[in-house]
């Protein structure tokens, strides 16, 4: 190490450039030929094995992970899509139809279900989106923490505890009976921690020196968040909205203990039962021993399956062409 | 970016901020409005339960001398979600790496949404397919465990044919596999090339690659996507509700798997009907309450570990 | 123990795309070899090449023959893992294992390779850690995490780990770019050492430090944008820093661009 430092030192200052000592640069013809070649075909057996072990097992996986996909969605569309294909699937509803009569549609709970979602969305919307705002553009402190950590909180809050919740206060407590709107709030409370929690990523992914450039032209804060921020982060916002949509609308236990099924069309939110695809399910469910209510109970799962699909794919679509990336 | 005192003044801003920390304090006021609730609602029927909570099976409700217990509720929904686990996460991460490392390149995106299409089929379908189609598949399972391995408690045969505690476990783990997979796909696909061309150029193979780099990397990844998958199982309603078989009153109790019993949300679920006085709605709200502490255990932990590995990529 | 190599006739492709033209190139044993140019030169795509690492990048392929002793590296029955056990590489960036101790880093590839028994990885850990000259640094500190150490130390830590497995050859992808002038200087030095037990090729942006190491430099190009990089000359150090022949070269080591 010295020797070197000390040609580099004397090299150094003899031009721009110092070049490296050639003394150690010795190469005996003989060492290198008579030297053993390096065995550069396959190694040891029991690492090539496990290599290819875990190759199969991967693809093994990834079949296994394919199989329940597949089969859920054989049996579902092999048993359902007859029903679909009737033009009165998507007309009528099951009024008058007993459980043993094939016929009838979907209509009632598809308007139902369509309906929940909405005023869902109508309400979850507007304060997970602001309370995003407020926790990226404003939020600063103890009350940011807070709200921030009641965020995580809901968000694991399993559905039957949320519906739970309803019932307690608007049936047990307030009196109420129970109908499509005691849906929408427990619902509300599952779909508020998704919106929040995704509104908050695109937002965090708005470039800060949009919000500066903004400021700098002297834009007040408010329009800066609604003129610039915002859009920058919409189709990535939708697209939340529309993946929270999707998960509620599949979702259930609400139902169940919240909202009776009927067969006839009911688009009043505060008065009567309103019918939903799952419940709609769920009542066939009952009468497996019946072919129609069964076939039914297929097409009605095919329905809303596709629904929550179409929802999924429109969000996906976007998010591909989502304005904002890393 | 805090520039309050800039916009002080302007009436339109400070309605926007107002409006925005209003949607902040409602959600706050909400969240701890349903614990409030929800407790409040819960401790006059505890105190006048006769037996005790903890390590009671019995669900009497009603009446003058109500008498429940949760441990059945308890013991089904950790082992069932235990045995979802079991299956899910392994089985998961091996999907994970496939798309991340195994798959071809043509094969990776398309690979990766289909196993997002089975997080987007809704929970009462699989409760469908699990009772009508799957049910029969898992029986043969069932009655080779129970017969070769019959010494052990859990494997002991209880004559139940329909949703036993292990049936229920596997559909929870098909339920639970996309979380497991898109959680752990992301860490993977994170890890640092540097890490893994380091592996490969000391003439690591493409498994010992991933077993020296990838998997330290995303250990916290995945044990974060196992929690967070683990909350879900427990919180499962619809698919459980559908499935799973309910003991008779007064049977006796069991450790096996292949024995019925309900969960705690299929007991809330299947009781809806008997909601109608305040102390029989607040015995199945402190049923509630407990899973509800439950999941958010759960749910803690996969977010302390996140933090954790924020803090260490960082 | 250290081995030559053979390029004849190479040409890379990353899919569709030809990175680099046409490389005939000869690393003599026991020498360093650099290679400079201007970024996006395909410098690095040919040292990758030299273990097959390009092969990590999806549509990576070479056409042509690479030779190590005169066993072609891309014959049928040669398996890459084992070509990247005898060709070693060191990255630009340090990248120990960050999970791993510093001696586990070290043995890293020798427990790959199945051994197990401790004293042997002891003296292994000890041979290449004295080997990277950093064995007086971390001996008292070989269970701690690697990523604790000094980018400079950290850089060492990876060239004891690629020579604990006594490769044949060391291919070294900018080792210092992201180092300290004082690392640097250890790990030159260090290169210098090498150089007596196994053939170095080393992948530079710093003439200085290619005028220091090396015995041979090799000059890439490209001829335009989008266009493949090619090898423009090669020939010993001096010779390509002092006489060389073709005007790209003089342009690029007298600093008139690139």
């Amino acid at each position: 190490m010295t020797a070197t430092s000390a040609s580099r030192a004397g090299a150094e200052l003899s031009g721009p450039f110092s070049f490296a000592s050639r003394t150690a640069y010795h190469v005996e013809a003989a060492d290198v030929a008579t030297e053993e070649p390096p065995k550069l075909t396959r190694g040891s057996a029991i690492r090539r094995v496990k290599d290819v072990v875990a190759k199969v097992v991967m693809w093994a996986a990834f079949g296994l992970a394919l199989i329940p996909l597949a089969w859920i969605l054989y049996t579902v569309v092999s048993n359902g899509v007859e029903l679909l294909l009737a033009s009165t699937w998507w007309t009528n509803s099951q009024r008058n139809i007993n459980a043993t009569d094939a016929g009838g549609g979907a209509v009632h709970a598809i308007q139902g279900t369509l309906i929940q979602a909405g005023v869902t969305g109508a309400i979850s919307v507007p304060v997970g989106v602001f309370t995003a705002i407020y926790l990226v553009e404003y939020g600063r402190g103890r009350l940011a923490r807070a709200i921030s950590f009641m965020v995580d909180i809901l968000s694991g809050v399993p559905s039957i505890v949320a519906a739970l919740f309803v019932y307690a206060v608007w049936v047990t407590t307030l009196g109420f009976q129970r109908v499509g709107f005691a849906v929408c709030l427990a619902l509300v409370l599952l779909m508020i921690p998704v919106v929040v929690r995704s509104t908050e990523e695109m937002l965090k992914l708005v470039p800060n020196e949009l919000r500066e450039a903004s400021y700098a032209l002297g834009v007040p804060k408010w329009i800066t968040i609604t003129k610039v921020v915002l859009p920058t982060a919409f189709s990535g916002i939708v697209t939340g909205v529309l993946l929270g949509l999707a998960r509620v609308m599949g979702e259930t236990a609400p139902l169940l203990i919240l909202g009776p099924y009927t067969k006839n069309i009911a688009t009043n939110l505060f008065d009567g039962y309103m019918p939903t695809l799952p419940t709609m399910i769920n009542q066939d469910r009952t009468e497996l021993g019946i072919d129609t209510a069964v076939d039914r109970m297929w097409a009605s799962a095919l329905t809303l399956i596709l629904l929550v699909l179409l929802l999924n794919l429109i969000g996906r679509l976007l998010a591909r062409r989502s304005g904002v990336r890393h | 970016m805090d520039d309050r005192g800039r916009s002080t003044g302007r009436r339109a801003d400070r309605l926007f901020s107002f409006a925005s920390q209003g949607a902040g304090v409602t959600v706050l006021v909400l969240v701890t409005l349903v614990c409030v609730f929800l407790v409040s609602q819960a401790i006059p029927a505890l105190a006048r339960n006769e037996a005790s909570f903890l390590t009671s099976r019995e669900w009497t409700v009603g009446g003058d001398a109500p008498r429940f217990g949760i441990l059945e509720l308890l013991w089904t929904t950790t082992a069932a979600s235990v045995i979802a686990m079991l299956v899910a996460v392994p089985v998961g991460v091996c999907v994970a790496l496939f798309i991340t490392e195994y798959a071809p390149q043509w094969l990776r995106r398309p690979a990766g949404n289909l196993v997002d299409l089975l997080a987007a089929v809704p929970s009462i379908v699989y409760g469908l397919w699990g009772l009508i189609v799957f049910r029969p598949i898992v029986r043969p399972i069932e009655d080779w465990l129970s017969s070769r391995l019959s010494w052990l408690p859990i494997f002991e045969p209880t004559g139940i044919t329909g949703g036993t505690i292990f049936f229920i476990g596997f559909v929870l783990a098909i339920m639970i596999l996309p979380i497991v997979t898109a959680i752990s796909r992301e860490v993977f696909a994170q890890t640092p090339t540097t890490h893994k061309e380091g592996a490969l150029a000391l003439g690591a193979t493409k498994w010992e690659m991933i077993h020296t780099a990838v998997l330290p990397f995303g250990k916290p990844g995945v044990i974060s996507a196992a929690m967070l998958a683990l909350g879900r199982a427990l919180g499962e309603t619809i698919a459980v509700t559908f499935i799973v078989s309910t003991l008779a009153v007064g049977s006796d109790w069991t450790w096996s798997l292949f024995n019925g019993g309900e969960t705690f949300a299929s007991r809330i679920a299947n009781n809806a009907a008997e909601f109608d006085s305040p102390q029989k709605t607040g015995a199945f709200i402190a049923a509630g309450l407990v899973l509800f502490i439950l999941t958010f255990v759960v749910n803690a932990i996969a977010r302390v570990v996140i933090e954790r590995r924020k803090a260490f990529t960082e | 123990m250290a081995k030559g190599l053979d390029i004849k006739d190479v040409n890379i492709y990353y899919g569709a795309f030809k990175a680099v033209e046409d490389v005939n190139l000869t690393i003599n044993p026991r020498s360093v070899t650099a290679f400079i140019g201007p970024s996006g030169c395909g410098k690095s795509t040919v040292l990758r090449t030299l273990n097959r690492m390009h092969e990590v990048i999806p549509g990576g392929r070479v056409e042509g023959t690479i030779s190590l002793d005169g066993q072609d590296l891309y014959a049928a029955d040669v398996d890459p893992v084992a070509v990247r056990r005898t060709v070693g590489m060191v990255f630009q960036r340090p990248n120990p294992f960050p999970t791993m101790t510093i001696f586990d880093n070290v043995v890293a590839g020798l427990r790959l390779n199945g051994i197990k028994d401790k004293t042997q990885l002891q003296e292994a850990a000890e041979r290449s850690l004295q080997g990277a000259n950093l064995w007086n640094e971390v001996k008292d500190r070989l269970n701690k995490p690697g990523a604790g150490l000094s980018g400079g130390q950290q850089q060492r830590l990876c060239i004891a780990r690629a020579i604990a497995v006594e490769p044949k050859v060391l291919l070294m992808d900018e080792p210092c770019s992201a180092l300290d002038p004082i690392s640097t200087l250890a790990i030159e030095d260090l290169i210098e050492q090498l150089k007596a037990d196994y053939t170095i090729v080393i992948v530079t942006h710093n003439m200085q430090q290619a005028a220091r190491v090396s015995d041979r430099t090799a000059f890439f190009n490209l001829k335009a944008t989008g266009q493949p990089g090619r090898l423009v000359e090669v020939g010993p150090t001096r010779t390509i820093f002092e006489q060389p022949v073709q005007e790209a070269t003089e342009a690029y080591v007298s600093g008139r661009f690139g």
